[in-house]
């Protein structure tokens, strides 16, 4: 039995049913029903098979090469290498979808009679076999047609809801984002195939020896642009918050869950096996990066009152809290520190994991109140908690998790992240050490500032009283959401009492790899424990997580039972100062943030515009409405972008000037180009 | 004996923690030429509001009534897994230095929630100043002790102050710097001057006591008590890590009362300490805290480049 689900047979047959899915939701378009019906089966059976091949892919099986049908071309063949680290991201991306597709059979039905549901089935089953043939493809053109198909299966589904303008508006930034980045990631493959003579990754890797450095700088270079830009990463991420809140809520889930880790997943594989042996400061790079957008990321999040837009900026702060765990990797690997790599890589594999449960959760979570509320500004909810209780809770536990508060499975993947790091001070020297300071830093920072930003989106969201009449009219949601939003929210915490058992799983993935190989080195984990080096560090979650229970549930029978029994519990109103309660008088998301904000203002560059209409527009005694609007500079609009689009029109105009029209000067170029071949063939 | 030890380091934290503030409370007093109340007057305090009724808002949820009782645990667990004055329990599993920071933040990220709760405009705002300073805070909090991580060779806290720091001769100037940068935290976390006064009922400066505004009777007590908790837990964190002296190092009954003998007067200096700083500075205004805790912060950075 194992033998034949670890066989290519088994990943045949998965791929097959996406196609299915895909394909016949587009021949039922014309019946809602049957279209979400047939796409909800198949993404949801073909979701649980890809669970039990990567969980035995992971456990049991050996690398698994195969290819499908012979290809005329030399360079190109449809040939698949599903290593452990292909199965554990298959197995994330199958985790993820299976309660995405559950959820959104529910979710779906505000669709009905509005859009074509099954075109939505078509590119979302089309969008989940793009990932998985991401990560499992060895062949470089095959993998370019993979990607390709993955961005563009989400571009419709980012521009699906296509009333809204703002959609179409995401949407075109996306498509064209991530075409730049899949041009860097072109430009990387031919240089690697130029020096090595083969797009299949396998052969790119036995022939590493024959790249010179320069070329390998310049494909990390082109890597972390390329790469970067579909997971997000700052200064490239600027198509993130708009393209993911656009999205159906189910997809965005996916997208930001799943399908920016596929970014990691290749720079994982391109930097840690197959360019290996690589420079030091490629590892300090990648710990720079990860810093700066961690930081960043959280910092744009607080400004947010747009629910979706806020944790689309959270997704960025986790994609650099990955990059650190990677940096240090890479950093110790070049510099011959294999046991403490295997930190850092099982860090971040284990934050990549961490992240898909917990973000799909909040953004399953968010689209739930979006679809009561029917807005995504968070200064129109307030007191949801009352009408939604059930997607309250399980927000609130994903907000737990990501703010990386114990027992959720968050706090225990930051933790193996600030060990690796802890490790990098103490065994470095002077300048790396000063990146590694850096590094924990921001990322302490980081967390700080998460718990600031989800105490806004929670309170802001669902306590104290509605802000909008929406709000009073919002009913719990059906029960496919729930169960979807339910099964994600155990998993974080189940995540975060095993991780002790998790960690072996991780410490098995990552010693696959070539540099972890033959080294001897103390496991970091035992059975309920994570452990780094022979007695520095320890922590067990099982037992933070019995001994608080315990804590907690005496402390709640003394208080209630043992001590004043007979206590009157009143039930009135907050005190009002003597007026009415208004919910105008709540804190407002926005109002919540502001003082960190001009705390920050040198970073955030905060805007304030004031505008006031006056009854006597003469003298300006009498003011009749006064407007402020509190905004953020886009500083990679201004600085980054905006030069660069000026850059890009000034050099074309100039080389339009070769264009004049003229037929002489045509046959002009013709006769010195002529010359010039003339030349260099001699 | 060792579940009697395990009892004692379990309960030791909260039965003493209202003592404490009341030392500080009646040194402030002296300082002011007052008489002052009774140093037990803080266990009156809580009695008191433990038998009295209770009024809960309308607009308040589930978050408002459970979390005195997440507030409350959070700081018995972190209690138990400090060293106090004894540093031979053998703690591996909880007593890291990022269990008790993350754990710590999971009692402020419920305060803060229940400041929101209610939709009172006070909880909103002390919610909001809470979330920055605690924010800004985290960085010093996790560095000072992440110096003293590095000195001693270990994140386990029991096992710093088993190491003992000071006695690192060279290192003494970095362990110096980490001390002062905890303090400021200290006084941050806990509410303290100059970061706020934690007897202020004034709507425009208050921060901890606006979010707690609603609370009445039995959680009022429970979160009085944690804070006054919390108070005690750094306070240890700052004597049996930074001068491990007579902490008991074994398990004998000598070492213990002598252990506990030297806790209670390095408590006292402590509280003293506080009372004199409160007596002495005023509060700054809320957008002058960041420099300060950014100086706790940096005066690790350097530490740590010192000790390496």
């Amino acid at each position: 039995m194992i033998n034949f689900i670890t066989s290519e047979f088994s990943f045949e047959i998965l791929f097959l049913l996406f196609s299915v899915g895909a394909i016949g939701s587009l021949f039922l378009n014309k019946n809602d029903k049957l279209a979400n019906f047939w796409s909800s089966f198949f993404s949801i059976s073909s979701s649980i098979w890809g669970l039990i091949i990567s969980i035995c892919a992971i456990s049991f099986g050996q690398d698994l090469l195969f290819s499908v049908g012979h290809s005329v071309f030399s360079v190109f063949s449809v040939s698949f290498h599903v290593d452990k680290l292909s199965a554990f991201f298959i197995f994330i991306i199958s985790l993820i979808s299976l309660f995405c597709s559950i959820y959104g059979i529910g979710y779906v039905k505000h669709f009905y009679k509005k859009y074509n549901i099954g075109a939505l089935g078509f590119f979302y089953n089309t969008f989940i076999l793009g990932m998985l043939l991401v990560v499992s493809s060895s062949n470089g053109i095959f993998f370019l047609l993979a990607w390709e198909l993955m961005s563009l299966a989400s571009y419709f589904l980012v521009v699906y809801d296509r009333n809204d303008e703002e959609n179409i508006k995401a949407g075109f930034l996306y498509f064209i984002m991530t075409h730049v980045g899949t041009a860097f990631i072109i430009l990387a493959l031919l240089l690697l195939y130029k020096f090595t003579g083969s797009f299949d990754f396998d052969i790119v890797k036995s022939n590493m020896g024959l790249v010179p450095l320069y070329i390998k700088n310049l494909v990390f270079i082109f890597s972390i642009i390329g790469f970067g830009t579909k997971a997000g990463i700052v200064p490239f991420h600027v198509w993130l918050p708009s393209a993911h809140p656009a999205a159906p809520s189910h997809v965005s889930a996916l997208m930001s869950g799943v399908m920016i880790k596929t970014g990691i997943f290749m720079m994982i594989k391109i930097f840690l096996d197959i360019l290996q042996p690589v420079p030091v400061w490629w590892g300090l790079t990648i710990l720079v990066i990860g810093s700066v957008s961690s930081l960043l990321g959280v910092l744009y999040a607080l400004t947010e009152h747009d629910l979706k837009r806020l944790l689309a900026y959270h997704s960025i702060e986790n994609i650099g809290i990955i990059l650190l765990g990677l940096g240090s990797a890479l950093t110790f690997t070049s510099l011959g520190l294999p046991a403490l790599a295997l930190l850092g890589l099982i860090a971040a594999l284990f934050h990549t994991l961490n992240h898909a449960t917990f973000k799909s959760l909040l953004f399953l979570s968010a689209g739930s109140v979006i679809s009561q509320t029917h807005t995504r500004n968070m200064e129109e909810f307030g007191g949801l908690i009352k009408y939604m209780p059930q997607t309250a809770f399980f927000f609130l536990i994903g907000s737990m998790a990501i703010s990386a508060l114990p027992p959720f499975n968050g706090f225990f993947s930051e933790w193996l992240t600030f060990q690796s790091l802890f490790q990098g001070i103490m065994s470095l020297d002077f300048y790396s050490k000063g990146i590694f300071i850096f590094a924990v830093g921001s990322l302490a920072f980081t967390g700080g500032l998460a718990l600031a930003c989800f105490v806004k989106a929670f309170g802001a969201t669902f306590l104290a009283r509605p802000r909008s009449e929406e709000v009073k009219h919002a009913k719990e949601s059906s029960f496919s959401l729930l169960f979807g939003m339910g099964a994600l929210a155990l998993l974080s915490l189940v995540f975060g009492i095993f991780s002790g058992y998790l960690g072996s799983f991780f410490e098995k993935i990552a010693k696959s790899f070539t540099f972890a190989q033959n080294v001897f080195y103390p496991s970091f984990s035992t059975d309920s424990m994570l452990k780094v080096g022979n007695s520095f560090s320890s922590v067990s979650a099982p037992a933070i997580f019995i001994f608080f229970a315990i804590i907690f549930l005496i402390v709640i029978f003394v208080t209630k039972f043992l001590i004043n029994r007979n206590q009157k519990v009143t039930i009135n109103s907050t005190w009002d100062c003597g007026t009415d309660l208004t919910p105008r008088m709540e804190i407002t998301a926005t109002g919540f943030s502001r003082s960190i904000i001009v705390i920050l203002k040198g970073i955030l560059r905060p805007n304030i515009k004031k505008e006031i209409v006056y009854n006597d527009a003469g003298s300006k005694y009498l003011p009749k409405s006064r407007f402020v609007i509190l905004s953020i500079k886009d500083i990679y609009q201004a600085y980054f972008y905006t030069p660069l689009h000026k850059i890009t029109t000034f050099l074309s105009l100039q080389i339009k000037k070769i264009q004049n029209g003229n037929v002489n000067s045509y046959i002009l170029y013709i006769f010195f180009a002529l010359i010039v071949t003339l030349f260099l063939a001699i | 004996m060792n579940i009697l030890i395990w009892i004692i380091q379990i309960v030791f934290i909260p039965i003493m923690s209202p003592l404490c503030v009341g030392i500080i409370r009646k040194i402030k007093a002296k300082l002011q030429n007052r008489k002052g109340a009774s140093i037990f007057q803080p266990y009156n305090d809580l009695w008191k509001l433990f038998n009295k009724d209770e009024v809960i808002s309308k607009d308040a949820s589930w978050v408002f009534r459970y979390a005195p009782f997440v507030i409350f645990s959070v700081t018995i667990f972190v209690g138990m897994s400090v060293p106090i004055f004894m540093s031979f329990v053998n703690n591996t599993f909880t007593s890291d230095i990022l269990v008790i920071i993350y754990m710590l933040a999971l009692g402020t990220f419920f305060l803060a929630l229940s400041g929101l709760d209610t939709g009172g405009a006070f909880g909103g705002f002390g919610s909001s100043r809470e979330m920055t300073m605690s924010a800004l805070a985290e960085g010093g909090f996790i560095f000072s002790l992440l110096t003293i991580s590095f000195i001693a060779g270990t994140t386990n806290l029991l096992a710093i102050s088993n190491v003992g720091i000071l006695q690192h001769g060279h290192l003494l100037l970095s362990s110096i710097l980490a001390f002062i940068s905890f303090f400021i935290i200290l006084l941050a976390e806990n509410t303290r001057y100059p970061f706020d006064n934690p007897s202020t009922h004034l709507e425009l400066t208050m921060i901890h006591e606006a979010m707690i505004l609603e609370y009445s009777g039995k959680r009022l007590a429970l979160i009085e008590w944690a804070s006054s908790n919390k108070l005690l837990i750094f306070i240890s964190l700052g004597s049996s890590l930074f001068f491990p002296w007579g902490i008991a190092g074994a398990l004998s009954l000598s070492a213990l009362l002598f252990g506990l003998f030297i806790f209670c007067l390095k408590v006292f200096i402590f509280c003293l300490a506080i009372a004199v700083l409160e007596s002495s500075i005023a509060k700054l205004r809320f957008f002058k805290l960041p420099d300060l805790l950014l100086i706790a912060f940096i005066l690790n950075v350097i530490a740590i480049i010192l000790i390496f």
